[in-house]
């Protein structure tokens, strides 16, 4: 049996997880061509890489076809209903920082929080006759936090990708997103709502609950002492 | 998939409610997602199963009979009207408590515009009935009397609207009304806002933002601008009417007594006399079929969560403390107005949970 660590395939977020298990004595790197998903690892036995898209690491550490993975918070509480059922949080790893928020048009100067919004959207569903369009891709984390805060009046449009631009299509009026820097919302004439993100979310290091874990007390030990982590209840 | 007893136990209810004199009804279990969304918000999207139909768009796997009822009852049915129902209904639960996401429901709806109290006690009795053999808690309430308080208060149109908009959202009702009386804090920016808007025009304030993207337009910006300067003006709402609002929220009596206070609290809301009237009128009319309301418990918040049509008299039965009603119902006249698109029909209404009293 080797423990599979999924891993983030590409750009940015594979080079910064790569330089953090370095960091902590273990050598991750591609092999192959760099067209060709494989990776090797050196300073510990028992660990197999396994490279696949940030978004599907939730999914595999859930399903139990990885045992580790990388990814962030935001994508593994929002494709996870209950998480924390699935998946253990080992390590916060300190980059891939971004929030999960609630933008509106800038020229909304009458908006400020979320009582405001929750008043412009039954004003809006007043003269509009339809419900205040929020689009995102954050479809439960966005419904959830609207509704545990008691805004009314709204509805969730779907949106994977350009989502900045939707208000300027006229295909909704407010957007959820994460953001970094909010340069992007600054460019399309938005401007975050003075709240707490709906979600701090960062690269984290997660174990799979579900997978298999038999005969793998070992090679885990020996990870967790490496990056200094403790073992998580209720794994073995 | 329900237990034969389930089904025999959902049969006897059914018979029940025929021998009552109502007419069995079907519904459709793939419902448009639409109506559903626009009626219970989306919310609704966490507790129902959606699906896509590429011809109807959103469909849903029917999460109750209520509403296609009222809507089969409004473009066919003559008055007064009596109907029953049995069927399963679909509802995603939270993992880990154990409750089901498929479950029978057996319902009665009546349709009647002459006499509201005798409605509520005709359908409340005919389900203490369908249940007596069990021994079960029950619990009423009149979410038609906050609803009246609401509207008697001392306060600004707008203000009074907020509150009535989110009754069935017991937090933000609380925040809203704290606030109100100058109890809560401003919300979050409005000082801010406030300020810019003692020194500029609304207009020029949304103007100085060149770029407008989107369906609300610079007008609505501004209007609301000058909404919200007319607002900071409106005095706190009185100290006796506040903690009169807090006292019916928070009553919980049996039914003569909860009468008792309701008259006390009428001294500071007035505007509640016709509710308490009418509660007075459903108590005669359970009288006069064999229910003594001095054994119904009443409580003033009850029916604000988990039945947001519910705007009159509501009701629950409970096997055990805590746990999910057996079974529930109500009166629904504003659901009839907004399916009803100008039209309207007073109803009340409940249903029973075959698959829980085939249990005990």
């Amino acid at each position: 049996m080797t423990m599979k660590l999924g891993i983030p395939s590409k750009g940015r977020l594979m080079e910064d997880t790569f330089a953090w298990f370095g960091a902590r004595g273990i050598t991750l790197s591609r092999s192959g061509s760099d067209r060709e998903y494989a990776a090797e690892v050196a300073g510990l036995d028992g660990l197999q890489l396994v490279l696949m898209s940030a978004g599907e690491v939730p999914r595999d550490l859930a399903a139990g076809r990885i045992h580790l993975g990388v990814t962030g918070t935001d994508l593994v509480q929002e494709k996870l209903p209950i998480w924390q059922d699935n998946v253990a949080e080992l390590a916060p790893m300190g980059f891939g920082f971004a929030d999960l928020v609630l933008a509106v048009p800038d020229f909304w100067v009458d908006v400020r929080g979320l009582d405001d919004l929750d008043a412009v959207a039954a004003s809006f569903r007043k003269s509009n006759g339809m419900r205040l369009r929020i689009a995102t891709k954050y479809h439960r984390l966005v419904r959830e936090y609207l509704a545990r805060h008691g805004v009314a009046d709204f509805q969730i449009i779907d949106s994977q990708g350009a989502t900045e631009g939707v208000v300027k299509n006229l295909t909704a009026e407010v957007i959820a997103d994460i953001t970094s820097t909010g340069e992007t919302l600054k460019a399309n004439h938005l401007r975050v709502l003075d709240e707490e993100p709906i979600l701090r979310s960062q690269a984290t290091l997660f174990a799979s609950r579900i997978a298999n874990w038999d005969g793998l007390n070992g090679p885990l030990t020996q990870l967790l002492e490496a990056l200094d982590l403790q073992r998580p209840d209720g794994l073995f | 998939m329900a237990s034969a007893a389930a089904r025999a136990e959902a049969a006897r209810l059914t018979a029940h409610f025929q021998a009552a004199g109502a007419i069995s009804v079907e519904a459709d279990l793939l419902q448009p997602a639409e109506v559903l969304l626009d009626l219970y918000g989306e919310d609704i999207r966490g507790r129902a199963y959606v699906t896509q139909d590429p011809v109807r768009g959103e469909v849903m796997l029917r999460p109750d009979f209520t509403v296609p009822v009222v809507q089969m009852h409004m473009s066919d049915g003559a008055e007064p009207a009596r109907y029953t129902y049995e069927g399963d209904v679909f509802r995603m639960q939270q993992a880990g408590t154990g409750r089901a996401s498929e479950y029978l429901q057996v319902g009665f709806e009546l349709f009647d515009r002459d006499n509201p109290a005798q409605a509520d006690a005709e359908v409340f009795a005919l389900f203490n009935q369908a249940l007596e053999k069990f021994s079960m808690r029950c619990v009423t309430g009149d979410i038609g009397l906050l609803k009246a308080a609401v509207e008697g208060l001392s306060t600004s149109d707008h203000r009074r609207a907020a509150l009535l908009r989110h009754i069935w959202r017991p937090t933000r009702f609380r925040a809203l009304l704290d606030r109100f009386s100058g109890k809560g804090p401003d919300p979050k920016g409005r000082a801010r806002t406030l300020d810019a808007l003692a020194k500029t025009p609304a207009r020029e304030l949304v103007d100085a933002v060149a770029e407008q993207p989107g369906l609300r337009t610079a007008s609505d910006v501004a209007a609301r601008l000058n909404l919200l300067a007319e607002d900071a003006s409106v005095p706190d709402l009185p100290a006796a009417e506040y903690e009169a609002v807090g006292a019916l929220l928070t009553l919980s009596q049996m039914m003569p007594d909860a009468l008792e206070e309701l008259r006390d609290i009428s001294k500071v809301l007035p505007a509640i006399s016709p509710a308490i009237s009418g509660m007075e009128a459903r108590m005669a009319a359970l009288k006069a079929r064999g229910i003594d309301p001095a054994n119904l418990p009443f409580e003033g918040s009850y029916g604000r969560t988990n039945m947001e049509y519910y705007d009159g008299f509501v009701f629950g039965f409970y096997a055990a403390d805590g746990a999910s009603p057996v079974a529930s119902g109500g009166r629904y006249d504003a659901l009839t107005r907004v399916l009803g698109q100008g039209r309207e029909i007073p109803a009340v209404g409940g249903v029973i949970r075959p698959e829980m009293t085939a249990l005990l």
